[in-house]
């Protein structure tokens, strides 16, 4: 067993694991942070993205050991103090989500979208940077409102401050 | 996943040494390829070496038109390149297009030449541009290090650490992606470099990406997609399996070769 330590939500958090255990198990598991999902478990859906020192990565395809010191953003981490972040928000406001079980993926992912391409998103952009997520009720329609509607929130909010 | 012991090297003779005292070990970068081959079974090694944190493996660095591109660089790193792109923007756009955007952020340049996937980009564009890959003992030129499915001329214990090449006066990439994988049904790179034009196809050889010199050719005579309508393409050595049949590879190696002829202008 190794000890593997992150920065999880800015909080320290350890846990002992086998060398083989996945990044997303670790999480869900030793961590208790079941808002990261396991939808396919082959690399394609999306369901388990989370942020590893500010990029976007498949915690089913990554070990906890390889992630060992790393900074790690998950769903659980982005509201703050009982407010929703503006993404999530807006996933709410547009009905980007049914069942709900690609929601945190499609966040973390629409979050990692907007902090790399903000202000600039076009639809079409939303769709091909969407490509390493896959939900199955939608449509992806609304999910796609929602991100572009976020990502002006957000632009908005960014100028207000300067 | 079979039980595995997981290290991870400061240096590059650190990992050298790490991996060769472990005769069943792997080198690990990305790990895109290998912990899902590792997830099936389909790969058990016994201990695996991460190069992740050897900061020398890292970054993009130019030097006039000589490019060097550390191999633990990930495709999200060189698709953003703004200097790279002023240079060679057609490697950029290749890295832009491998898997998705969370997979390049993992997944490097060196782990993907070091697989050599028959339908990988990265072989296609280093073979394309005459590259030079550098591993931890020596340098070998793209023609001599793509081999086979799978198979490259590194030796056992032996790793990647860069790659280099001199920016092509122009160059271009087109793919045609399996829906679902995103990797190459069929890409084809080409590049008009300083010894000549280079036309390198990969994702439909039966053995591993490959250059095309009747497109070589006409492409030397006549820089354009009209200079490629009549050069024919052998189906008999391509790959045929459930997404496409030899017969329509042949067709879209040449439907791609022209797009990746207008996309470099």
């Amino acid at each position: 067993m190794t000890k593997v330590t992150l920065t999880v939500n800015g909080r320290t958090m350890s846990g002992e694991c086998e060398d083989r255990t996945l990044l997303v198990h670790f999480i869900r598991e030793k961590l208790g942070l079941t808002g990261t999902h396991v939808g396919c478990d082959t690399t394609q859906c999306g369901a388990c993205v989370i942020h590893m020192d500010g990029r976007s990565v498949k915690s089913c395809s990554i070990l906890a050991v390889q992630a060992s010191g790393s900074a790690i953003t998950t769903i659980e981490g982005l509201a703050s103090q009982g407010e929703l972040h503006p993404v999530q928000a807006a996933f709410k406001e547009h009905h980007g989500l049914q069942c709900g079980f690609c929601t945190p993926g499609m966040v973390m992912t629409a979050v990692d979208m907007i902090n790399r391409h903000g202000g600039s998103l076009t639809e079409e952009k939303v769709r091909t940077e969407l490509d390493g997520n896959i939900c199955r009720c939608t449509g992806y329609h609304n999910i796609v409102k929602a991100i572009l509607a976020a990502d002006a929130e957000m632009a908005s909010g960014r100028q207000a401050a300067e | 996943m079979y039980a595995t012991s997981y290290h991870r090297a400061s240096s590059v003779e650190e990992a050298v040494q790490l991996r060769s005292a472990h005769e069943e070990g792997k080198y690990l970068s990305g790990g895109m390829t290998l912990i899902s081959t590792m997830k099936q079974r389909l790969a058990a090694p016994s201990d695996l070496v991460d190069l992740r944190h050897i900061p020398a493996l890292r970054g993009i660095s130019i030097e006039g038109r000589r490019v060097k591109i550390g191999a633990a660089t990930p495709h999200a790193d060189v698709a953003a390149s703004r200097e790279l792109r002023a240079l060679c923007p057609a490697i950029c756009d290749l890295a832009s297009h491998i898997g998705d955007p969370h997979v390049r952020q993992m997944g490097t340049i060196g782990g993907s030449i070091a697989n050599n996937d028959p339908a990988a980009d990265y072989p296609a564009g280093l073979l394309g541009l005459g590259a030079t890959i550098v591993t931890d003992r020596r340098s070998i030129s793209a023609d001599d290090f793509f081999v086979g499915l799978f198979e490259t001329a590194l030796e056992e214990e032996e790793m990647v650490t860069a790659v280099t090449f001199e920016a092509p006066e122009k160059a271009g990439y087109a793919k045609f992606n399996n829906p679902a994988s995103r990797f190459a049904m069929t890409g084809v790179f080409v590049a008009k470099t300083v010894s000549g034009v280079r036309v390198a196809v990969t994702g439909a050889g039966s053995d591993g990406v490959f250059r095309h010199p009747g497109f070589e050719q006409a492409l030397t005579s006549s820089w354009s997609a009209d200079a490629l309508a009549n050069v024919s393409v052998d189906p008999s050595s391509l790959l045929s399996d459930l997404h496409a049949n030899a017969e329509y590879r042949a067709n879209l190696v040449k439907v791609m070769a022209k797009r990746a002829v207008a996309a470099a202008g």
